[in-house]
């Protein structure tokens, strides 16, 4: 019976192309959109998983996210290396600066300012130059991205900030040394990388101006005693890499309704999908009520019915979650390509497929039913 | 428990009662039926519109429930069997044959012939093969592969009687099998009916207004207000039937006027 349940399926061609259309419409949404905000998700967390070099982030307690600047007092530093348990300490600086690159052109900057014995915290790819470099007079690194775009010499000529190009930064001179490759993050100001003492150097004059302290943990050593350590003797927060990594992720996806708006969408995706699905299957169950009924009338039991339709919508939901899934696939290569949030983890299609093919379940719940309920009586009315 | 000689009957029915609705809505379709029909015989139920013949039908084959009496196919009474039990006795041992054929329109001919054995567990390729011979036997051997559409109005009706007999059911159940055709067309239906359905001591239960085909009957039975009021079965009354038959159907309707079989 699974050759008649298929052949009344495809046989009707519009309402097959609407049901599976519908299908494909709602899984395109769903995966997409899915993929988007994990995009997104990841974009957020990109600098800290890039940074991640040592096992703590010692900050203010105060700090929500890893573009939240609000810096320590410098003694942070010393009662964190006299902490038992703690192998090393480095300082990391990290805010707004405002460069002015060749030509005129103004841009405000996030400047990172790295330990200047050992040059911690840097980059995850150094594309042009070394690390060390760093050290040299006046030398900043920058992203080889973003020189092509943000750091774009605009006015005069039209070319990508280069290695060797003078800047300013809070009026201070400055040279570009290097440039690095690295994970595109949810802010997108450009990045730029220098000492720490230069950094201190050319920022705005304040009393609190330490961000970070990155924190090795001795071998050995259990990394929560360390942290609740670092807590009471400093009143700092000390965040894993993967806890700073959450905490910023969900304090950014709720205070900009990121979430919000993305599982709207993701739900309505859903809800499309059922719509569709379910009033075109209804239609086609009512359409073909008098055949379902000679069906029974020959003896087709109810179960055989419903193992058909079941058929039926699992063939729709398959063909038309693939059409969709596809559509997604091809638009997140293209979002890619134009480095846009996309990412489509291996979780999404699964958990996507499964809601889909419920969804389409539930469509055709309605449709079992009447047929269910069908007399079959009804063949022998004209 | 009803008990019956099976030997010779296929349908027994005994003040068999049927209403719709409740009340004063209440409408009373079978009225305490008394009918037999025999194995190898062609019973045709007549009577003007509401008179209670699909019920009667649907009756018998299990399809609907009866209120009151008792009503066996082949000694099984449907009312004591299971909903589930009852379908599948229904798929073996009865073949159907409708009014606008029913035949499902994506599926070929023989597809369609096909049905009642697949719904029985058969193997595709042995359901398709019976079928192409059963579509042989009624003259239609050469369009298995056609679709409903592509044939006419008897072509079709020749799919529908091949597919009542694919599994060799031992009742078969037609509701107004030629209304939709023409005469000469109807004729050849009812023909291959008789000629086809028959063989193997089938019994064969014809709904029909068609006075054009009452002459194809072995007996009939006049309805009227959920009763059977008049048994054709005389030689006689028969074949005046059959005689009028070929002329037309008002001479038909005469003759079972002057016979007393229309009121």
């Amino acid at each position: 019976m699974n050759l008649v349940a298929l052949k009344m399926l495809v046989g009707d061609k519009l309402k097959y192309i609407a049901l599976v259309a519908g299908v494909a419409f709602a899984a395109l949404l769903i995966t997409q959109q899915a993929s988007i905000f994990n995009g997104f998700s990841l974009q957020i967390g990109a600098w800290i998983r890039d940074t991640a070099v040592a096992d703590l982030w010692v900050m203010d307690d105060q700090v929500m996210f890893d573009n939240d600047f609000k810096p320590m007092s410098d003694t942070a530093l010393q009662k964190v290396r006299g902490v038992d348990g703690v192998k090393w300490a480095v300082p990391m600086y990290k805010n707004y600066l405002r460069v002015r690159l060749p030509g005129g052109s103004m841009v405000l900057s996030r400047v990172i300012g790295l330990d200047d014995a050992t040059l911690t915290g840097g980059p995850p790819e150094i594309t042009s130059g070394k690390l060390a470099d760093l050290r040299a007079d006046r030398a900043v690194f920058i992203s080889e991205d973003q020189a092509k775009d943000m750091l774009r010499l605009k006015r005069g000529e039209d070319r990508p900030l280069r290695v060797g190009d003078r800047i300013s930064i809070n009026d201070n001179d400055a040279v570009v040394a290097g440039t690095f490759k690295a994970s595109r993050e949810f802010f997108w100001d450009p990045v730029m990388y220098t000492t720490y003492s230069r950094a201190l150097a050319w920022a705005p004059r304040e009393r609190r101006v330490l961000m970070y302290v990155l924190v090795k943990v001795a071998q050995g050593a259990d990394v929560r005693a360390v942290q609740e350590t670092i807590r009471e003797k400093t009143g700092m927060q000390a965040l894993t890499n993967a806890e700073f990594d959450r905490r910023s992720t969900r304090e950014l996806l709720t205070r900009t309704g990121i979430l919000v708006n993305f599982g709207i969408t993701i739900v309505l995706g859903f809800v499309i999908g059922l719509l569709v699905a379910g009033q075109t299957f209804y239609t086609f169950v009512l359409d073909n009520l008098k055949l379902f009924g000679t069906l029974k009338a020959m003896g087709t039991t109810n179960g055989t019915v419903l193992r058909m339709m079941c058929l039926q919508v699992i063939l729709v939901g398959s063909i038309g979650y693939g059409l969709g899934l596809g559509a997604a696939t091809l638009a997140g290569m293209t979002l890619q390509s134009a480095g846009l949030a996309f990412k489509m983890s291996w979780q999404i299609p699964v958990i996507g497929g499964v809601g889909v093919m419920c969804c389409c379940l539930v469509a055709g719940l309605l449709g079992m039913a009447r047929v269910v309920r069908l007399e079959p009586g009804i063949v022998f009315k004209s | 428990m009803m008990v019956v000689n099976e030997n010779n009957v296929a349908v027994v029915c005994r003040g068999v009662r049927k209403s719709y609705g409740t009340g004063g809505a209440q409408v009373i379709a079978l009225r305490g039926i008394e009918l037999e029909v025999r194995r190898g015989e062609l019973m045709m139920l007549v009577g003007p519109s509401g008179c209670g013949k699909t019920t009667l039908i649907s009756v018998i084959a299990g399809i609907l429930d009866h209120d009151a009496g008792e009503c066996a196919v082949f000694g099984r009474d449907f009312k004591s069997m299971g909903t589930r039990e009852r379908t599948i006795y229904r798929g073996r041992t009865i073949g159907f044959v409708f009014q606008s054929f029913n035949l499902l329109p994506t599926l070929t001919a023989a597809e369609n012939v096909a049905i009642p054995l697949l719904i029985n567990g058969a193997e595709r390729r042995v359901a398709l093969g019976k079928a192409k011979e059963l579509l042989a036997q009624v003259g239609l051997g050469d369009r298995c592969a056609a679709l409903p559409g592509q044939l006419s109005g008897g072509q079709q009706q020749r799919v529908a009687i091949a597919r009542a007999l694919v599994h060799d059911p031992r009742l078969i159940v037609c509701d107004e099998p030629t209304s939709a055709l023409d005469h000469e067309t109807g004729q050849r239906v009812m023909e291959l009916l008789k000629d086809v359905a028959l063989k193997q001591e089938r019994a064969l239960v014809i709904v029909t207004h068609d006075a054009r085909i009452f002459g194809f009957a072995d007996r009939i039975a006049k309805m009227d207000d959920g009763r059977i009021v008049k048994m054709i079965e005389s030689e006689d009354e028969l074949g005046d039937l059959r005689s009028a038959a070929v002329m037309d159907t008002a001479a038909v309707l005469n003759t079972l006027e002057t016979t007393g079989s229309l009121t």
